[in-house]
Parts: C-alpha cells; sequence; structure tokens
C-alpha cells in the first residue's frame, strides 16, 4: 500500500509544477511528470509477488505470471506521450519565436 | 519490495529538483533522470517491454526538450509567480491526494491483481497466435483495434507538429 | 570555411556505430514475438539512430541518404500496411483476424501477422518521430542565424 502513496505522491509534485510554474517548459515538464506516474501505477497494479515477466519459455511452465494487459496498454500510451509532448514543444517552439519570451502571462498580455 | 521505494523516492527527489530549479536545461535533465528511473522500476516489476520503450523514448524526448531550449537567451533567468498561485495550487493538491488515499481502499493489495481478462490471455496465448511474447501477442493480435488508434494519434501529432512549424514560416 | 555537424572524431566513430545501432533496431523488430522488444522499442531505436547521423554530420548530409519526402512516404506505407493486415483479416471474417499460419513457437517465422504488424509499426513510429525531430531541426536554424545578425 504505501508504494501507492508514494505513486500519487509523485503524480501530486507534477501537478504542483502544472498549476504553479508560469515557463512554457516547466509545464511541458510538470505533464512529463504526471504522465510517468500514472504509468507507473498502471504497472504497479499488475504486479504480483515473485511474479515472472509475462514471456513464455521453453523451459519453464506458466505459473505466477504478472497481468499482461496493463502492461500492454502502457507500451502504446509510451509512444502516444512522446507524440504529445513533440507537439506542445513544437507550439512552444512557435510561440518562443513570436513573444521571445516562455512566460504564459506575458504571452497573453501581447496578445491584445 | 525495498527497492522499488528507494528507486521510487529518488524519482520523487528528481521530480522536485526539475520542478523548482531556475536553469531550464537542468530542469530538462532532471526529467530525463525521472525518466530512468522508471526504467528501472519497470524492469523491476517484470516489466522487460516497457523497459526497453521507455529508455528509447526517454533519450528521445530529451534530445527533443533540449532542442527546444538549448537556443533561448532567457534559459537562466527565473519567471516569478505570484503568491496567490502557491496557496491556490496547494490547496488543490492536497485535497487531491486526501481524496486518492481515500479511493487507494478501494484497490485490490500490491502484489495480488484481479487478472479477469489476463489469465485468459496467458492460457490462451501459445495456441491461439503462436508468439512467445505475451504482450506482443495482446497488442497485435487480442487488442489490436488499440493499436490501431494509437497508430492514428501517432499520426495526427506527426501532421500536428509539421503543420505548426511549416506553415507560420511561410508567412513571414 | 567550417564544415557542417561535430568534430572529427564524432563523425569517424558515428560511422562505425550507426550501422551497429541500426543492426539492433533492426534484429529488435524481428524478433518482436519472442523475446522483449518488438515494433514500438524498434522503431524508435531506428529513428535514434537517424537522429545520431544528423547531429554528428549536420542536417543537410543526413538527409541526402534519407530526405523528407521519402521519410513522409514511408509513414504512410507503415499505415497503409497495417490497414492492409487488418483487411487481411476480413478473408476469414473478423476485422484483424490473425489467418496466416502459426508456424512452431519459439521460431522466428511464427505467430502469423504478429511479425507483419510489428514490420508495419516500425516503419510508421520509426518514419513518424524521425519526421518529427527533422521539422524541429530545420526549423531552428534560420532563428539562430537572424538571431546573431542582430
Amino acid at each position: 500500500m504505501s508504494i501507492y502513496i508514494l505513486c500519487l505522491i509523485l503524480f501530486a509534485v507534477g501537478l504542483y509544477c502544472l498549476l504553479v510554474k508560469r515557463n512554457l517548459i516547466k509545464k511541458i515538464v510538470g505533464l512529463g511528470i504526471m504522465e510517468y506516474a500514472v504509468n507507473l501505477f498502471f504497472i504497479l497494479l499488475g504486479y504480483r509477488h515473485n511474479g515472472q515477466a509475462p514471456i513464455l519459455d521453453k523451459e519453464q511452465a506458466i505459473v505466477n505470471m504478472v497481468d499482461p494487459l496493463p502492461q500492454a496498454l502502457i507500451l502504446t500510451s509510451i509512444v502516444i506521450g512522446l507524440g504529445v509532448m513533440a507537439l506542445m514543444v513544437a507550439i512552444t517552439v512557435r510561440l518562443y519565436e513570436k513573444y521571445r519570451t516562455f512566460d504564459i502571462g506575458e504571452i497573453r498580455r501581447l496578445k491584445g | 519490495m525495498i527497492e522499488l521505494h528507494i528507486v521510487l523516492v529518488l524519482m520523487i527527489i528528481g521530480a522536485v529538483v526539475a520542478t523548482e530549479i531556475n536553469d531550464l536545461l537542468s530542469s530538462v535533465i532532471a526529467l530525463g533522470a525521472v525518466g530512468f528511473g522508471l526504467t528501472l522500476e519497470f524492469l523491476l516489476l517484470r516489466a522487460p517491454d516497457l523497459a526497453i520503450t521507455q529508455l528509447v523514448v526517454e533519450i528521445l524526448s530529451v534530445i527533443i526538450l533540449i532542442r527546444a531550449t538549448i537556443g533561448t537567451k532567457i534559459c537562466c533567468d527565473p519567471i516569478k509567480t505570484r503568491a496567490a498561485y502557491f496557496v491556490f495550487a496547494a490547496l488543490f493538491t492536497g485535497a487531491f491526494l486526501a481524496f486518492s488515499y481515500r479511493a487507494l481502499a478501494q484497490l485490490p493489495a500490491f502484489g495480488s491483481p484481479i487478472m479477469k481478462m489476463g489469465a485468459q490471455y496467458i492460457q490462451e496465448a501459445a495456441a491461439k497466435t503462436g508468439a512467445a511474447n505475451i504482450v506482443s501477442s495482446v497488442i497485435l493480435d487480442f487488442r489490436a483495434y488499440d493499436t490501431l488508434g494509437e497508430a492514428t494519434i501517432l499520426f495526427t501529432s506527426v501532421i500536428g507538429v509539421l503543420a505548426v512549424l511549416r506553415l507560420a514560416g511561410r508567412n513571414k | 570555411m567550417k564544415e557542417a555537424g561535430m568534430s572529427l572524431i564524432v563523425k569517424r566513430i558515428t560511422k562505425i556505430t550507426v550501422s551497429l545501432i541500426f543492426l539492433y533496431g533492426v534484429y529488435i523488430v524481428l524478433h518482436g514475438h519472442i523475446t522483449p522488444g518488438g515494433g514500438f522499442a524498434g522503431g524508435v531505436i531506428i529513428a535514434l539512430s537517424f537522429i545520431h547521423l544528423v547531429l554528428a554530420f549536420g542536417k543537410e548530409a543526413a538527409l541526402k541518404r534519407l530526405n523528407e519526402t521519402a521519410v513522409s512516404a514511408i509513414e504512410s506505407l507503415g499505415g497503409l500496411l497495417f490497414w492492409g493486415i487488418a483487411l487481411l483479416g476480413l478473408l476469414g471474417g473478423v476485422f484483424f483476424l490473425n489467418i496466416l499460419p502459426k508456424g512452431r513457437i519459439f521460431h522466428l517465422f511464427s505467430s502469423g501477422t504478429i511479425v507483419l504488424c510489428n514490420i508495419a509499426i516500425f516503419l510508421k513510429v520509426g518514419a513518424g518521430l524521425f519526421a518529427i525531430f527533422i521539422a524541429l531541426a530545420a526549423m531552428r536554424m534560420p532563428a539562430e542565424k537572424k538571431e546573431g545578425k542582430k
């Protein structure tokens, strides 16, 4: 149970970073931390004590294997996270080109 | 499972450093450290597929983020935050932690998953798909619709990046 | 005149290592149904090997081997191949049905369409991520020059 709480604290650090920081790169970093915490939480839910990796072997019998379903879901989620992060970085770079700043308050003021 | 706790505490320290440090390049590198800690956690949790993927994806995302920060002049001066933001964010994060702590009581205990579908996949994977890697047989055979959706999302994000970076350049 | 890219040492080492990284990526993709790995990890490794070339030799030298039109064509090919495999299942009656012969487990040519799906995903992920990187790299260059003139 304590490992779940540590994982939630990691998520909370990312959430705090996303809410407080006004630098756009810091916001991307916060979202990345939140994504890591969610991925880790799924895998923690599928773990069983003294489990095997879900890969069959010639000699081993199928006993006590960890849950393969969360691993399959998170495998796609990791690559999606990279694509989303690249899109955010592209928009940030474009905003920096136009306004010469990463400050989100500054960008909002310059708009009008 | 004391090693899981140790690596996770190190990841939390890395996340706090990435949040609080002023230099943007150091912040991005601290995020990379958190990602490599996640790779170790995946190895300890018996998920070698995820460990390989997380390792290479982390390298690529650190390269992309450094690419975004390295040419900028203001990388080192901090951007001040208003005091009201701190109070609001602390309250919100505290409320999130309190509610999620209540929700944890509903979950199965760590180390004994429910595995309604998982047990079936493990039993049938070898006979139905002929693949030794069960994760691979789940994402490409039993649940290939998910992977099709993932491919669509990746395609959309690539098109989004190319559109954002190209069109505005021509207008100048 | 200064050459594009990094120093001579980096270029020599890159010439040796890039082919090894590429080979490792192909190994990860082709053995994705037997050992850990698969199309996602292998695609990112292949994209990283080309990014390695871009970082060491500069953009122009690397794009000579694989230009942007080819990258977008490869990515579309991967997507179409994945759809084609999905539609192939309709011959057996169900979308995404694994209709090819399964072969013997633990051998390279086994598990029907999973190998082909891995190759399709590998083309799609590898080409897509490399396209993202060269878009970001190409975009930053003129901006830095303009800043230098000021």
